[in-house]
């Protein structure tokens, strides 16, 4: 909401410089986003009169004026214009002017004759023929005869640029204020000065709407009043200066003097208004009624529009003229031939109005200010001050009485007034008296305890929208701070915990934390090789994604880690360790939530990376998360990643994810030209699996025996099995089992490998005897035997 | 001979004086002081001497001896002396030189910035808690007094799953979701990712992530609602940040209102970090809307609170003067490098 504050002056006397005004505004609820003062890049520029123009000794197509501008001296000035006459008054921009956006104006000589400056045209000055239809947009502006000014004066004022504009964010629960009228009254509230709302009253009437008009409203719910006066012998024509200008101030562009009418009573009033040209209502009859099945209207702007059953139109007997409260008809609107007019000031209810605007894609000043929900009480005043404004401007004669179709509930609000709880709720200590004072002051009305909320103000529903009203006049930076009583135990709970765990152990490990949208592009599951038929292809679809490439929610975080790695690596980055705690979204059914999984991502490239290395990231961090119990097992199907190096990570007997090298198909598809290392772990599962009662065992005070065993087996078998096998067989004495060669070659038989362990046990309670470690040794290669493994020879 | 034995004292002490290595003071040792020592052979002609000079000729010799084995271990220690000096000489290192370095993670900009807003939290006795991203229009809308056709639902431009589920657009939701579960006393916040369609551009990001905050209990005033906001920043921007409390709207509150800093930038005079109005802008927040209540079943007769809801990037931005959005969210290694 743009406001001119000359047009604020009318209703309310504001003292204060703009900034403290602004300011002011700001902190009892109406934020001023901004303000600009008209004019501000305009110097030095003043009226001058046309004394004489002569040719140019040198040039044909210049002319050479001299001017008075209440100097001690005329001055001169060479113009290209041909339209300067003597005696004219125009602006003369002097000497070390400034003109709108940065022109500066010196004197100089043009083809040997001296310019002490320029005369300017209306483009010049930053206007336009809507500011003086009178003007010309080639030559000089010639000020007429509502330019009001001498030689020598400030051209601004004579020209109308000396308003200031300030422009206002309004929220969504205040419509009322969206209308000079609604400013007024929190300007004079915030300042402690008078305000009364204007009561427009029309001289003259002739003739009787009744005889020419009827209105039917056969939707009442959609629409709780429709009022409607007349104008005939209405005069088209440009609106006068006054009027285009705080139009223009209000960011609205002037037509003509009915049209601008309507406008105007919106910006004062906050009321859109409709002007129908009479000659268009077809048998007199107006009617407001759901849209027919079918039916279609051509709006103003020249788009048929396909009306549905739910939206409301204004029409005639015959067909819609107007989409109700959104936009009107085509041919309905007012042309330089309307005779008479009628003047519809309405109230439509405000889901139905932004429905229709939805669904016809088309938002208006109008839809914008009906759907937010106005007072049926306004429909009046503002079709009154329509009249006025006719007759104040001589567009037209005011036809005698009123239509208005009335079936609003115009029952009052009220509350009661609770100074305790208010005070209470809000921490301070303000006398009834003042609160009662404040509420008046924005035209609640008190008394006995009550209070009387005013129409326009259908926000106001409880004791704490009252508390509201009561703290931004008395101030919410006047409300002292104090802290909050009672104990509370401020904690992060064990999974909380956990979670941190697994982001520290990584990050001191080299990985650095990403985080990444969480919704990707269907193609994302082709690229990571899933195929056609599978069940992480099934994701919540997103009904209006920006785009394909954010239209599904992920049912792995695979893709985006690839996909940071591939922007990495095309960023020509020589390596990046990252990994991400995301969520993926798993389906349940149609509406129905998903369920929202955390998982821990690891991705790495980097020179001498290599499948190992974030094995070992994994199982340090598994360490750190005190997750004991897991395995690596082989996984050779698993698309996206490289068959031979990939494995499934089992926590507590469950699959908790997977490690691997990316299968090189998915890297070409990222256009990562390097071996990229990725893995996956769920992080309920390892919460629900970590192992962390920690209970102390003492140090050792017995030494070790340690064995070192050099086994043959078939080269397919995983170690594990092998370490397993060991891990049994040893028992407790074990202290632990170390792997320090893999070895296949020339005294190895072929389909075999040597594996070496070094083995180390120790009791507790005694020094291990030679014959117990033997015996554990001999032990172990029993078992290990039974699969076909045997001790090196 | 005790000429002799004295020769060979010099000639020992002169060997030694020259001996550069632990190998030429084993030779002199056996040279004099072996069994077929210089030494001994002299010693071994001693039947030749008188009774008298026996004992002075051999206490001289047993003197020499000890002098001379004294003589080597100094010596020794010397040699190893000038052994490790020369060593240590030749270790010198450039230290200047790079360092073997493991490399160092660097957590994401967003979740350093949360963990400090998080602490600051705890500190004043508020939980941490989260709540599903995808969401119901119940949580998202209704119940925070959003109503279908509350025309505020068009300034959060929402991502629809179904008619009924959503990508939520704040993390307003949780505060019913607590509610729910937990009776009053609640001192909570809820750290989390929303979503919004707006298109990618520098300052606006389809995801973004908000700080919830939520105080319900018996008592509960706006000047605790200001106070404890108002530690909150001071904390974060420093204990000089001058604050201030602006009405504003939000359906879930009331009243509401919205905190700015005055800006570090200009102090107040208006710059082009705070567009000219001296003021940045932090966080919304009010108290909570009594229909709020209600929805969860809390009755607004008994109970007051307050709420309050953040954005995490724009604070992070303004730390560390980042301008464009967009990299949070494309994880360039040099760009997370910097935190």
């Amino acid at each position: 909401m743009n406001l001119s504050m000359k047009w604020l002056s009318d209703y309310v006397k504001i003292d204060a410089p703009i900034h403290d005004f602004c300011e002011a505004m700001t902190m009892s609820g109406s934020k001023v986003e901004g303000y600009t003062v008209e004019g501000s890049e305009i110097s030095r520029v003043v009226v001058g009169k046309v004394l004489s123009v002569e040719k140019h000794p040198n040039a044909d197509s210049l002319v050479v004026c001299m001017l008075d501008v209440a100097q001690e001296q005329p001055i001169q000035i060479v113009t290209g214009a041909d339209n300067v006459v003597p005696g004219a008054l125009v602006p003369v921009a002097l000497d070390g002017s400034t003109l709108p956006h940065g022109v500066k104006i010196r004197k100089g000589k043009l083809r040997g004759e001296l310019s002490n400056g320029m005369m300017c045209s209306l483009p010049e000055l930053a206007l336009t023929l809507h500011d003086f239809p009178y003007g010309t947009e080639e030559g000089i502006f010639l000020l007429g005869e509502d330019c009001e000014g001498k030689p020598g004066d400030d051209i601004r004022p004579v020209i109308g640029l000396d308003d200031t504009c300030v422009e206002f964010e309004i929220t969504s629960n205040r419509p009322d204020c969206l209308s000079v009228l609604g400013l007024a009254r929190e300007a004079a509230a915030t300042y402690k000065v008078p305000f009364v709302a204007p009561q427009p009253k029309v001289q003259k009437e002739t003739d009787d709407i009744k005889n020419l008009l009827s209105v039917e409203v056969q939707s009442p719910e959609l629409c709780p009043r429709y009022v409607a006066r007349m104008v005939k012998n209405v005069k088209i024509g440009p609106s006068p200066r006054w009027m285009r200008e705080r139009l223009r101030a209000s960011g609205v562009r002037p037509i003509n003097n009915i049209v601008d009418i309507t406008n105007y009573v919106m910006l004062e009033y906050g009321q859109p208004m409709h002007a129908f040209d009479y000659k268009y209502v077809k048998d007199g009859k107006i009617i407001a009624r759901n849209a027919r099945p079918g039916e279609t209207l051509t709006t103003l702007d020249g788009i048929e529009r396909k009306l549905d059953e739910q939206m409301l139109v204004i029409a005639d007997s015959e067909k819609p003229s107007a989409v109700a409260g959104v936009m009107g008809g085509e041919y309905s609107g007012i042309a330089d031939d309307t005779e008479m007019i009628v003047f519809e000031s309405a109230c439509f209810k405000g889901s139905s109005i932004r429905t229709t605007s939805k669904k016809l894609g088309l938002r208006t000043e109008s839809s914008s200010r009906f759907e937010k929900g106005l007072d049926p009480e306004t429909c009046i005043p503002a079709v009154q001050r329509a009249c006025e404004l006719v007759e104040l401007l001589g567009a037209g004669e005011v036809v005698g009485g009123m239509i208005d179709v009335d079936n609003a509930d115009h029952t009052p609000r009220t509350l009661p007034l609770t100074p305790e709880w208010i005070n209470e709720f809000l921490g301070i200590e303000i006398p009834t008296g003042e609160m009662e004072n404040i509420l008046r002051a924005i035209d609640f009305k008190v008394e006995n305890g009550v209070i009387t909320v005013p129409s326009f103000r259908a926000d106001i529903e409880t004791k704490a929208d009252v508390a509201e009203e009561i703290a931004r006049f008395y101030g919410y930076n006047n409300i002292p701070t104090t802290t909050l009583r009672g104990s509370a135990q401020g904690h992060l709970t064990e999974r909380q915990k956990f979670e941190g765990v697994v982001s520290r152990t990584l990050l001191a490990q080299g990985l650095s934390e990403i985080i990444t949208y969480s919704f990707i592009s269907p193609k994302y599951y082709d690229k990571i090789c899933l195929p056609a038929q599978c069940k992480e292809r099934d994701s919540l679809k997103i009904l209006n994604p920006l785009g394909e490439d954010t239209s599904v929610m992920r049912t792995t975080t695979l893709p985006s880690m690839l996909e940071t790695l591939s922007r990495n690596y095309n960023n020509r980055n020589q390596s990046a360790l990252l990994f991400e705690i995301g969520t993926e979204y798993t389906p349940t059914g149609d509406d129905q939530l998903p369920v929202e999984k955390k998982q821990i991502t690891l991705g790495c490239y980097q020179d001498g990376y290599d499948f190992f290395a974030i094995k070992g990231a994994v199982e340090t961090l598994l360490e750190a998360l005190d997750v004991k119990d897991y395995d690596f097992v082989q996984k050779e199907d698993d698309p996206s990643f490289h068959p031979g190096r990939c494995a499934e990570i089992l926590v507590g007997g469950q699959v908790c994810g997977v490690i691997g090298e990316v299968h090189p198909r998915v890297c070409l598809n990222y256009e990562i030209g390097t071996r990229v290392y990725a893995a996956k772990l769920d992080v309920d599962l390892l919460y629900e699996n970590r192992d962390h009662e920690k209970t102390f065992v003492p140090l050792p005070k017995f030494p070790a025996s340690s064995r070192d065993l050099a086994l043959i087996c078939d080269e397919g078998m995983p170690v594990a099995t092998l370490e397993k096998t060991i891990r049994a067989s040893v028992g407790g004495v074990l202290e632990s089992v170390k792997l320090f060669d893999v070895y296949q070659g020339a005294q190895i038989e072929k389909g075999k490998k040597s594996v070496a362990y070094s083995i180390s046990m120790r009791a507790q309670d005694r020094t291990l005897t030679d014959e117990e470690a033997d015996a554990a040794v001999k032990r172990t290669l029993k078992a290990l035997s039974q699969l076909g493994v045997t001790l090196r020879a | 001979m005790k000429q002799a034995i004295e020769n060979i004292r010099n000639l020992a002490h002169e060997a030694l004086e020259s001996s550069q290595s632990l190998k030429e003071i084993d030779e002199i040792r056996v040279r004099f002081l072996g069994k077929k020592g210089e030494l001994t052979n002299i010693l071994k002609q001693m039947g030749s001497l008188s009774a008298e000079e026996r004992p002075v000729i051999g206490q001289l010799a047993n003197e020499i001896r000890a002098k001379i084995e004294t003589e080597i271990t100094s010596r020794i220690s010397q040699l190893k002396e000038q052994e490790l000096e020369r060593r240590l000489r030749e270790e010198r290192l450039d230290v200047t030189l790079p360092s073997t370095r493991h490399p160092l993670g660097k957590q994401h900009p967003i979740n350093q910035v949360l963990d400090e807003v998080k602490d600051i939290f705890l500190g004043m006795g508020f939980s941490i808690t989260e709540g599903p991203e995808v969401e119901t229009d119940y949580y998202n809308f209704e119940a925070l007094n959003l109503p279908k056709d509350h025309p505020a639902r068009d300034t959060q431009d929402t991502f629809y799953i179904s008619d009924n589920i959503l990508l939520r657009t704040q993390t307003s939701p949780v505060q019913i979701r607590v509610m729910e579960r937990q009776k009053p006393p609640v001192r909570v916040i809820v750290p989390g990712r929303v979503f919004r369609s707006d298109a990618v551009d520098a300052t606006h990001s389809p995801i973004f992530h908000q700080i919830e905050g939520l105080v319900v209990d018996k008592g509960v005033t706006m000047a605790d609602l200001k106070g404890t906001l108002e530690i909150f920043v001071k904390e974060l921007y420093g204990p000089e940040t001058v604050v201030r409390f602006r009405p504003h709207h939000f359906p879930f509150t009331e009243p509401s209102a919205e905190m700015d800093i005055m800006c570090f930038e200009c102090q107040g005079k208006g710059c082009s970090l705070c567009k000219g109005e001296g003021w940045i802008e932090i966080l919304g927040c009010g108290m909570v809307h009594p229909k709020v209540l209600q929805n969860v079943g809390i009755d607004p007769d008994e109970y007051s609170g307050f709420a309050f809801g953040m954005g995490l990037e724009r604070i992070v931005m303004r730390r560390y003067n980042i301008k464009d959005l967009r990299l949070f969210y494309e994880n360039d290694v040099r760009f997370l490098g910097q935190f």
